[in-house]
């Protein structure tokens, strides 16, 4: 009996491996409803891509409608999206806050200063712990945050014209008009 | 009606499947010969009938019927012939009818060239790849079926991914499947000898040609996956651990140790039941990978269709191959007989050891590419393992199997003399240490490490195994020596030595481009000059082209280095008509020991551009290294020995042991 048990050792790690996939077809990962909907974005207390010695806070974004946008310079997805990012904001439709994460400072300014720089303000999260309380599933992850600091939507994924012009534009405008 | 032609021989197919399934397999444990020869022209009948499937598809392609919805999605009047016909499995239904032809392609492969087989043998193994066969089938039959129809028919078709229109990737994906497609037949050798339980040296001696052609195919198809994810993409990187494509790296690991693990079994009798494992594996791998692409469960650059449904279906399809399979396994496994005894310092403990490598890194490859699955359904949170992870992994994995690969080609088998190889292999360490040490240098790499140890380890795998060769040519002289010794059998060992000397021209590649690369974005106005690496850019400005269906900007830029002129660069950037979707085509002055290499970013009133510009030194030697890796397997299945021991058997025609192959090296 022994001897069965060794050779079934792949057949239970495959086992494990369908359990999960049979999981994940119940998620969908691009647009995981996050249970953050409905919710104030968590608290934080972070420096900023462009100086370690000023502090962000949570409350210092209160007031305004915001596009929150997970980034990182080794995300490939990031590039593509960044030029859409730089044409939003250029657009002056919405202001764009960015989360760096888990990044590296000087790499990070290099592409912001080679590529644009769409973000009024740009978080550091070089450990990653506010995007884990934002429940970041991969970079690049953007939400739509009222003046009131509530999220309100998540796309996960690189967002594009499309997606800007039909889903999220109609929110933002919605949320503004509401103040 | 023609579309419908196609829909009903896919029918017809999927019931020659069936058949091919069934009949031979209970011919061979009723013995009734006549059933288990019907395999074979039922493997012809079902190619047959897939191939015309195929044709139809191509002709309503080519024809712009977009009455079938297929063609509609991806389809377009404006579109080349060299595209429509690519657009044919460059989506999701076309793809699959793709995998299930050249799955049969294969079958058929097996029925011609399986004359040295016993009968029983080869009615197993077309059973299995008609079991395989009738899985892809019904999936593309009762989920994606790509004749389909719509009424009315739309007048103009939506078009093929603008970003898949390039020459490379017209034949990328056939190359791919050929590879994932090509390990069923390593898997069902391993399958119908588990049936039989006949695991022997003659069952690796069968499997291995098939394994390495199937490898073959699956190196080329990812070198020249790479190769157009590097110019078209604009991002001047050549792999970014994608989940897609990760999905044909872990079988390509797989095969790797797979192809290695035969040799020990044919020659050696060893390691049978973990040989049979990675049979199961490599294509279990391949499957999943198809998996991970069409169901969506992860979140990927590539970002095909991804539908649930299809999920369920393709998962409810690997529970029975993969689960079966393995439960077979585990049921005759324990009967396997041990092989051939060797010492600890041989050359079975260095292929085990390098085997043991390459399946640590195909699984460590997995639980990258799943875990973000895996926390989500723990609920642990959500991650994502990003580029930084997967690069240590290989650092931390390859330069032990680069060290192993330099021992193992030259150690015999059973039992090595220590002694002796270190004798041998002593000069070939003292240069790769001082080439390693040399490249440290400050004119070098001012005292990179990296560049130390991938120099230092390339040198090590070329010039262990100069010396092997060296040896081998010892009492013979000159060029003719050599070259009859490569006509009398020794093209399997020349071919090893070429596909492990490409794996040196990769570690310099790999090495030299990610510690020498340099890039640049800059915002330029025609007429200024960028410097980068030494040569200077000049923007000449941008003017507005036209092609077949697309509108594009184009570039010029000269460039030189210490004021004469190297190249004229013409990068584009393109406006499809059809997806509204804006592709950047890189310019690139390709060149043995640089690239250069420039994409246009976005316009930025007045004439100003945002561009990227990227040297690339030794860039090519990535795919050159993977390009002589394909070649080198080639060489080894055209070896004298498999036409030799089939000529052999032929006389002794369907008995149950072979005779031994005669042993090359």
């Amino acid at each position: 009996m022994n001897q069965y048990l060794r050779y079934s050792i792949p057949l239970f790690v495959f086992a494990v491996i369908a359990a999960f996939l049979y999981k994940g077809l119940g998620m969908n990962p691009r647009e995981i409803p996050s249970p953050l909907i409905g919710k104030s974005v968590p608290e934080f207390s972070l420096p900023t891509v462009e100086d370690a010695e000023t502090i962000v806070k949570s409350d210092n974004l209160l007031g305004k409608v915001y596009l929150l946008n997970v980034w990182a310079t080794w995300c490939v997805s990031c590039r593509a999206e960044h030029q859409t990012l730089v044409h939003l904001s250029r657009s002056g439709k919405v202001e764009i806050v960015g989360l760096n994460w888990k990044d590296d400072r000087d790499k990070a300014l290099s592409w912001l200063n080679r590529l644009g720089d769409p973000y009024v303000i740009n978080i550091f999260d070089k450990k990653g712990r506010t995007a884990i309380d934002l429940g970041v599933y991969g970079a690049p992850e953007t939400f739509l945050v009222d003046s009131k600091g509530v999220i309100h939507y998540k796309h996960a994924g690189p967002i594009s014209m499309e997606l800007f012009n039909e889903t999220l534009l109609p929110m933002i405008e919605d949320l503004k008009r509401k103040g | 009606m023609i579309p419908e032609l196609g829909h009903f021989t896919l029918i017809l197919a999927l019931c020659l499947a069936i058949t091919q399934a069934v009949v031979p397999l209970v011919g061979s444990y009723t013995r009734t010969i006549s059933w288990m020869a019907a395999s074979r022209s039922l493997a012809w009948g079902q190619f047959v009938f897939l191939a015309i499937s195929l044709a139809i598809l191509t002709y309503a392609f080519l024809g712009n019927d977009f009455s079938v919805i297929y063609v509609a999605q991806n389809g377009n009047t404006k579109l080349p012939d060299l595209y429509k016909i690519s657009a044919v499995w460059g989506a999701h239904e076309g793809s699959l009818l793709l995998w299930a032809c050249m799955l049969a392609a294969w079958s058929v492969a097996i029925a011609a060239f399986s004359r040295n087989l016993p009968l029983e043998m080869v009615s197993r193994v077309l059973s299995v790849m008609g079991m395989v066969s009738i899985g892809f089938l019904l999936f593309m039959l009762l989920t994606s079926n790509p004749f389909d129809r719509t009424f009315p028919a739309p007048f103009e078709g939506g078009e093929l991914n603008p970003m898949l229109q390039d020459p490379g990737l017209a034949i990328h994906p056939p190359l791919l499947y050929m590879g994932y497609v090509g390990f069923s037949v390593a898997f069902a050798f391993a399958i119908a000898a588990l049936m039989g339980g006949r695991l022997d040296g003659s069952w690796a001696r069968w499997s291995r040609p098939w394994t390495t052609i199937a490898w073959v195919f699956l190196t080329l198809g990812i070198v020249l996956g790479s190769w157009w994810a590097y110019y078209e993409l604009g991002w001047g990187g050549w792999w970014f651990w994608d989940p897609v494509e990760n999905a044909s790296f872990m079988p390509w690991l797989i095969g790797t140790a797979l192809m290695h693990s035969l040799a020990v079994t044919e020659k050696r009798g060893a390691f049978k039941s973990w040989t049979v494992l990675l049979a199961i594996s490599a294509f279990s791998l391949s499957l999943l990978g198809t998996f991970l692409v069409r169901s969506g469960v992860l979140t990927s650059v590539h970002s095909f269709a991804a539908d649930p449904e299809r999920g369920v279906f393709i998962l409810m399809f690997l529970l029975v191959v993969i689960g079966g399979s393995l439960l077979l396994y585990t049921w005759r496994a324990p009967y396997i007989s041990g092989g051939g005894r060797f010492d600890l310092v041989s050359r079975e403990t260095f292929l085990l050891g390098n085997n043991l490598l390459l399946a640590v890194f195909a699984a460590l490859v997995l639980l990258g590419t799943l875990a973000p699955l895996i926390y989500d359904a723990l609920e642990l949170g959500k991650i994502s393992v990003g580029f930084p992870w997967f690069n240590r992994m290989f650092l931390l994995t390859t330069p032990f199997l680069a060290l192993l690969m330099g021992v193992g080609a030259l150690s015999h088998w059973k039992h090595a003399e220590p002694s002796l190889f270190v004798k041998q292999l002593r000069v070939a360490f003292i240069i790769s240490l001082l080439f390693g040490l040399l490249s440290l240098l400050p004119v070098f790499s001012a005292g990179n490490w990296l560049v130390g140890l991938g120099m230092g380890l390339a040198m090590w795998v070329a010039s262990s195994h100069l010396v092997n060769v060296r040896d081998r040519l010892k009492n013979k002289r000159g060029f003719a020596g050599f070259w009859l010794d490569f006509k009398t059998g020794g093209r399997s060992y020349y071919g090893m030595i070429l596909a492990h000397l490409g794996v040196a021209v990769f570690i310099v590649g790999i090495t030299l481009v990610s510690n020498f690369g340099r890039e640049e974005d800059v915002r330029m106005s025609p007429g200024d000059v960028s410097e980068i690496a030494g040569y200077n850019f000049t923007f000449e400005g941008v003017t507005q082209v036209s092609g077949p269906n697309y509108n594009a900007s184009r570039g010029r830029f000269q460039v030189s280095k210490d004021g004469e002129h190297v190249a004229t660069l013409e990068p584009e950037k393109r406006a499809y008509f059809v997806k509204t979707m804006p592709m950047t085509e890189a310019a690139i002055d390709w060149g043995l020991t640089r690239d250069l290499y420039v994409s246009l970013g976005e316009p930025l009133g007045g004439g100003d551009w945002s561009l990227r510009l990227y040297y690339k030194p030794y860039v090519r030697w990535i795919w050159l290294g993977g390009f002589l890796m394909g070649l080198g397997g080639i060489l080894a299945v055209t070896d004298r020995r498999y036409r030799t021991s089939r000529m052999r058997s032929a006389k002794t025609a369907d008995t149950a042991n072979a005779a031994p192959a005669v042993s090359g090296g």
